[in-house]
């Protein structure tokens, strides 16, 4: 098993927000997660990648058969997590170049892997970027900064393409995309598919797993998955929304 | 009614007094310089080290930071001018024409006089003291009254007399290098001029140091006169060592379709306050007045600076950012001035602070003084500590947290050293910011 969560229970400033989680994904699947505004998607994403703010009140989870949870989040990140955020962060003074770069060069390290190349990488990086239609104009600017909304996205994407994850998080990427825009995101996804590398898509549109055809998908609310079954439970959902299965886990 | 209490003199202030007697002969020739020596003695007497119940110096109370005062430097020796050679190195890059002045004196053989750029003159400041007509231009408005100011006009000793001829373009920058290299705790008042004619250009590199162990004590002038359509770019850059009291005043006064950057970087000493007072008294001139100051430790700097819009027509953009970590802290006081007839004046004035630790502290008095109705001014100060939803996300991506947080660092600073013309300059500068980093650990 790539990714195992066992009974996570999480809060946040006292307030509990994962109740008794449990999800298992194989390397080479993708799992989709669908769920109600604040059932606590978000928070998942965020626990799964680290970010301290959050603390495990119970359970585990375990990466690769290990343990992640006394890991910092560059730690997981060298281990192959990565998260592509809902609401991407700007950083204002760092070129996107720069950022990738040294991104990349810190998880090799971690790694003990040497550090790749000024030519290695930027062949690596205008391939990446090509294919996700991003200019080298916008590898050149701020990471983030002025980006529009699908932009952001795509720079996910792009980030996730180089730096080679075995376990993708892709919190609402589809949200703010154009068509096209979809499309791109979808192709750059299902490139990377690979039997050693899993996804977990977050989503609240069916229409996003036309493209990213998902294993398995699952229903999250109130900090739990109450449902799971295959990619036609997304069309259902579609259809009849989330309404059972609030007052199921209520 | 007004009563002026004065408190019994420091130490300090005792020992600053007995220099000035005891240096009297020197001091006091020729007449026209011994006079304006005295009038500013007798200002400094009048108010004493300024302290906190002083506006312009809130927040450096010299009084409290300056204990003692240290004797005059004597004139350096050989070995104190030998030790200044690889002064000022770190900027190399640039390939300025070095001026060196070795415990405030100008030393002609270290620096680089040969082949000047037509159109430029580079001379001593004590020679021009010693002639009987060596006039030195009095102090601009805001800091005519200083104590600093008085203190330097009192005891300056030598400096570098530079002047540019109207339309020249000086392609080569000037490197002013300050340096102490003396063995035993001492005081320096150093005084340069530059005069920069009508339509003549040139980049100015000015830069501090000493020994990290010393407890030496600088007061520095430099004033500056930029003609109609001048350009000049300006960097002075602090790297006093770690016990050294620095106290650097900038007067500049620019033309009309004049440019005028100044930046100020501070990354050594003890007590540094950075004290800049420019006017501009020509129509449509620019001036960029920056800052940027890397504190640890028990450092304390300050840049306090008044910008006088006098005419109408000009632009001022005043920003100035500082980091401090450990128990250090960090001051801005600026204000922009626009005077009644300065109508259309643009100027817009920040300070940022980054506070890395618990104990580090920012203080900001950004301030505007308008006189004209028809202007566009704003003013904006913050102070804060690292993001945390940045650093998440730097970390989230592999980066580990003393890497990511130099990462904002160096962005943080990067887009104030952005502004510096010089690439050279800007590099150098961005190695010092790498190096401070690297220290942190
Ligand atoms: N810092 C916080 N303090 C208090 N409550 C929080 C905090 N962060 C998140 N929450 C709450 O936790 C719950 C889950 O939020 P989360 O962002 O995980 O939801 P989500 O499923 O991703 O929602 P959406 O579909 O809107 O993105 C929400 O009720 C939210 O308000
Ligand atoms: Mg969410």
């Amino acid at each position: 098993m790539l990714l195992e969560i066992k009974n996570l229970h999480v809060e946040i400033d006292g307030k509990k927000i994962l109740n008794g989680l449990d999800l298992a994904i194989e390397q080479g699947k993708v799992h989709a997660i669908m769920g109600p505004n604040g059932s606590g998607k978000s928070t998942l994403a965020y626990v799964l990648a680290g970010k301290e703010d959050y603390a495990v009140t119970e359970g585990d989870i375990l990466f690769n058969g290990e343990s992640v949870l006394d890991l910092d989040p560059d730690e997981r990140a060298a281990r192959g997590l990565f998260l592509a955020f809902q609401y991407p962060i700007e950083i204002p003074g760092v070129a996107t170049m720069t950022f990738l770069r040294t991104a990349l060069n810190a998880q090799r390290k971690a790694r003990g892997e040497g550090e790749l190349s000024t030519p290695d990488f930027l062949k690596r990086v205008r391939e990446a970027a090509g294919k996700l239609e991003i200019n080298q104009d916008m590898l050149r600017r701020a990471v983030n900064v002025g980006f529009s909304g699908g932009e952001k996205k795509r720079n996910e994407i792009l980030q996730m393409a180089m730096l080679e994850p075995r376990l993708a998080v892709l919190d609402e990427t589809d949200s703010g995309l154009d068509i096209d825009a979809l499309k791109i995101v979808s192709e750059g996804v299902n490139r990377l598919r690979s039997p050693e590398r899993a996804f977990i898509v977050i989503t609240h549109y069916q229409r996003l797993l036309d493209y990213i055809v998902p294993d398995v998908v699952h229903v999250l609310s109130r900090g739990r998955i109450v449902k799971t079954g295959g990619k036609e439970l997304a069309l259902e959902l579609e259809a009849s929304g989330y309404a059972q299965y609030q007052s199921e886990a209520a | 009614m007004n009563v002026e209490i004065r408190q019994m003199r420091t130490a300090a202030e005792q020992a600053l007094a007995d220099a000035f007697a005891r240096h009297k002969d020197r001091l006091a020739k020729p007449a026209a310089i011994g006079a304006l020596r005295e009038a500013a003695f007798a200002r400094f007497e009048a108010s004493g080290l300024p302290h906190r119940r002083v506006e312009e110096w809130k927040y450096t109370d010299l009084r409290a930071l300056m204990r003692e005062a240290v004797p005059l430097a004597a004139p350096p020796d050989t070995n104190e001018r030998a030790r200044a050679r690889e002064a000022g190195r770190f900027i190399d890059e640039a390939g300025a024409r070095r001026i060196v002045l070795v415990n405030g004196v100008f030393a002609p053989e270290l620096s680089d006089l040969s082949d000047l750029d037509p159109g430029l003159t580079i001379g001593a400041l004590a020679d021009r003291l010693s002639r009987a007509d060596g006039a030195v231009p009095g102090a601009p408005g805001a800091l005519d009254e200083d104590t600093a100011v008085s203190l330097n006009t009192a005891f300056m000793g030598d400096g570098a007399v530079i002047a540019v001829a109207p339309g020249a373009t000086i392609g080569r920058p000037l490197h002013i290098v300050s340096v102490v290299t003396a063995a035993s705790p001492c005081a320096v008042f150093a005084r340069s001029l530059v005069d920069i004619g009508n339509d003549a250009q040139m980049t100015l590199i000015e830069s501090h140091e000493g020994p990290a162990d010393l407890a030496y004590q600088v007061n520095s002038v430099l004033q500056l006169a930029a003609g109609d359509k001048a350009r000049l770019d300006h960097v002075k850059v602090v790297r006093e060592g770690g016990r050294a009291l620095h106290i650097g005043t900038l007067m500049a006064t620019a033309g009309a379709d004049a440019a005028l950057n100044t930046f100020v970087f501070t990354v050594g000493g003890a007590v540094v306050r950075n004290q800049l007072a420019i006017v501009l008294n020509g129509e449509r001139t620019e001036a960029h007045v920056g800052g940027a100051s890397l504190l640890r430790g028990s450092q304390h700097a300050d840049n306090t600076l008044v910008v006088d819009h006098a005419v109408p027509h000009c632009t001022s953009r005043e920003v100035f950012k500082s980091v401090v970590d450990g128990d250090a802290r960090s001051v801005f006081q600026g204000k922009i001035v626009v005077r009644p007839n300065a109508q259309k004046t643009d100027g817009k004035m920040a300070a940022h602070a980054l506070l890395l630790s618990e104990s580090a502290e920012a203080d900001a008095k950004p301030e505007l003084e308008i006189f004209a109705d028809d202007v566009v001014c704003g003013h904006g100060a913050t102070a804060g500590a690292l993001d945390g939803e940045l650093l998440f996300y730097l970390k989230a991506r592999g980066i580990p947290q003393k890497q990511a947080e130099a990462l904002m660092i160096e962005a943080f600073v990067g887009e104030a050293v952005e502004g510096i013309a010089n690439g050279a300059v800007r590099e150098a500068l961005m190695q010092t910011v790498s190096g401070w980093l690297a220290a942190r650990g």
